[in-house]
């Protein structure tokens, strides 16, 4: 990425992205944009520069900030009606630490609302385009920030991934984007969907990007108590030799075009004198309901705090206490996040917690060792992100559980807890991007980075 | 598992959503096929399998028992309220 320094300014960086992003302004990408104080920072940068100071390792980088990380630019409102309004007074560790190298962020992207979905349709502010076919979906949740860096408006851009938000548009969009082993990056001040799922990670468009992004944020943070002591800048990367592909998903479910784009890249691979390994994963195929059950549970808990009250949106039709919270979540949240927190409600109910949360709870179990097994036999596993490339706007939007089937092969990865990265490897005959996922196991973040410049 | 409007309501109620009854009805078809779907999981064989519920790979994380200063004063917070009162957020009459 563009680094400011004596020859090349902050300002030049920002004013270029700013530039971009007005120019791209019907794709819908930002739901804010942070020129002033972008403008404001990007001088900062060049004075110190011309002072001969030392600058951070992103000085005057231009960034795009997922509208579910709290900074006080902007307001924060993960893309729904019921938290309009709301500045932050504080801001995401992640944010800081991005920021304390230098990086501007210029604007704040769309996102399914509380990143409840997988085309960013679900969005109080409309839908995003993909960048690369205006009439279809950038995926989601963080199709906004995919985009961002596809149409390369930005250096980098910022997500979050509870079971596919950054991989699914990182392939849609043709760009690498990773979801870190859980506990890699600090969660603290961003807006919580599923708190046992749920992982901060970014998009770039190279590994090299994606490695040093990940160098700065990852570490222990206080504030979260889910963070993990910094593993990645200590990590020892030794030669994967062994790659596995799961049987399981090699079924008509996928596309004819990423199946055959999966084999290639095998093929290529074993031409490089690695061993493909087939392997058998047959709890996989439950992971998805696994998923739609523990993940509607933890939204239902942490979407219970937005009340009307402290913040936010407040219905103008209330009249007593109870009918602000009644309707205030009525016409605050979308129609997705009331079926994902009624769900919740009743997979958590009295009669039902058994049948769903628990059974749930145990297939999750299942899903970890078959995991832990599946690295005993090979070093890396390589799949689709998921079972389409970039679909029309508008094709699933209506029907909840094709959505949720885009979800197919990424969510075991988060039961899971280990990280996958999403790799560009080509495109459909219509010019369409083809995106691979990297699975590895917990704590291999920076292998999966290093190994993905072989499948170029 | 029957999923009719009835069991709408209650998980309404349970999630404080006043509802239209359109809306009622289309999210008893909505929740019929999301539940027909998870369902699924009865299939499977988690006999003695026990639960998983994180997988954060530490138990207890300790830290001193002192109070940390805030990044959010009172007057932040209370700004982003509706109405606020004596330092306190005002509400509706609730009796």
């Amino acid at each position: 990425m563009k680094i400011a320094n004596k020859t090349i300014t902050a300002t030049k960086l920002v004013k270029e992205a700013l530039e971009k992003a007005k120019k791209y302004e019907k794709y819908n990408v930002f739901t804010f944009i942070n020129e002033k104080e972008a403008l404001k920072k990007a001088a900062e940068i060049d004075a110190k520069i011309a002072r001969g100071e030392k600058v951070g390792r992103l000085a005057g980088v231009p960034y795009a900030l997922k509208d579910n990380f709290l900074s006080p630019e902007g307001q924060t409102t993960a893309s729904a009606h019921i938290l309009q309004g709301f500045t932050s007074p504080v801001t995401a560790t992640s944010v800081e630490k991005l920021e304390k190298e230098g990086a501007i962020m210029i604007g704040r992207t769309n996102l399914d609302a509380f990143a409840h979905g997988s085309s960013t349709e679900n969005s109080y502010f409309g839908p995003t385009h993909n960048a690369v076919d205006f009439e279809r979906v950038p995926g989601g949740s963080s199709g906004g920030s995919a985009a961002a860096v596809a149409l390369d408006i930005v250096e980098f851009a910022t997500g979050t991934d509870t079971g596919g938000s950054i991989r699914q548009p990182a392939s849609f969009n043709g760009v690498y984007g990773l979801k870190p082993t859980y506990g890699c990056i600090s969660r603290y001040g961003v807006v919580a969907m599923a708190s046992s799922l749920d992982c901060i990670g970014f998009f770039t468009k190279t590994p090299e990007d994606m490695d040093l992004l990940m160098s700065i944020a990852s570490g222990q943070d206080p504030k979260d108590m889910t963070t993990l002591p910094d593993y990645y800048n200590n990590s020892k990367t030794s030669k994967a030799k062994r790659i596995g592909v799961i049987k399981d998903f090699d079924n008509e479910a996928v596309a004819p075009e990423i199946r055959k784009v999966l084999k290639e890249k095998c093929k290529e691979l074993e031409e490089k004198g690695y061993e493909i390994v087939e392997l058998e994963m047959p709890t996989l195929k439950y992971a998805l309901a696994v998923y739609y059950i523990i993940q509607p549970a933890e939204v239902t808990s942490n979407l219970s705090r937005y009340d009307g009250i402290r913040y936010g949106f407040r219905s103008e039709k209330a009249k007593n206490l109870d009918d602000i919270y009644d309707d205030t979540r009525n016409e605050g949240f979308m129609p997705e996040n009331k079926r994902r927190i009624m769900i919740g409600n009743f997979v958590l109910s009295s009669g039902f917690y058994d049948a769903y949360f628990l059974k749930a709870a145990k297939a999750r179990t299942l899903i970890v060792k078959e995991y832990e097994e599946a690295f005993k036999k090979c070093d890396f596993i390589l799949t689709p992100v998921s079972p389409n490339y970039a679909f029309k706007l508008g094709e699933k939007v209506n029907d909840p559980v094709a959505m949720y089937l885009e979800d197919l092969m990424s969510v075991s990865l988060n039961l899971a807890g280990v990280p996958g990265l999403a790799i560009p490897v080509g495109k459909t005959k219509d010019g369409l991007p083809l995106g691979l996922q990297l699975v590895g196991p917990r704590r291999s973040d920076k292998a999966l980075i290093e190994f993905a410049k072989e499948l170029n | 598992m029957e999923i009719n409007c009835e069991t709408i309501k209650h998980l309404a109620k349970l999630s404080d959503f006043a509802l239209s009854e359109k809306e009622t009805e289309a999210l008893t078809g909505d929740l019929k096929n999301i539940i027909g779907y998870i369902s699924q999981l009865d299939e499977l064989d988690t006999e003695g399998v026990e639960p998983t519920y994180q997988v954060f790979e530490m138990d207890n994380v300790w830290r001193d028992d002192e109070i940390i200063d805030q990044e959010a004063s009172r007057e932040d917070l209370l700004a982003l309220t509706k109405e606020e009162k004596e330092n306190q957020i005002k509400v509706p009459r609730v009796l």
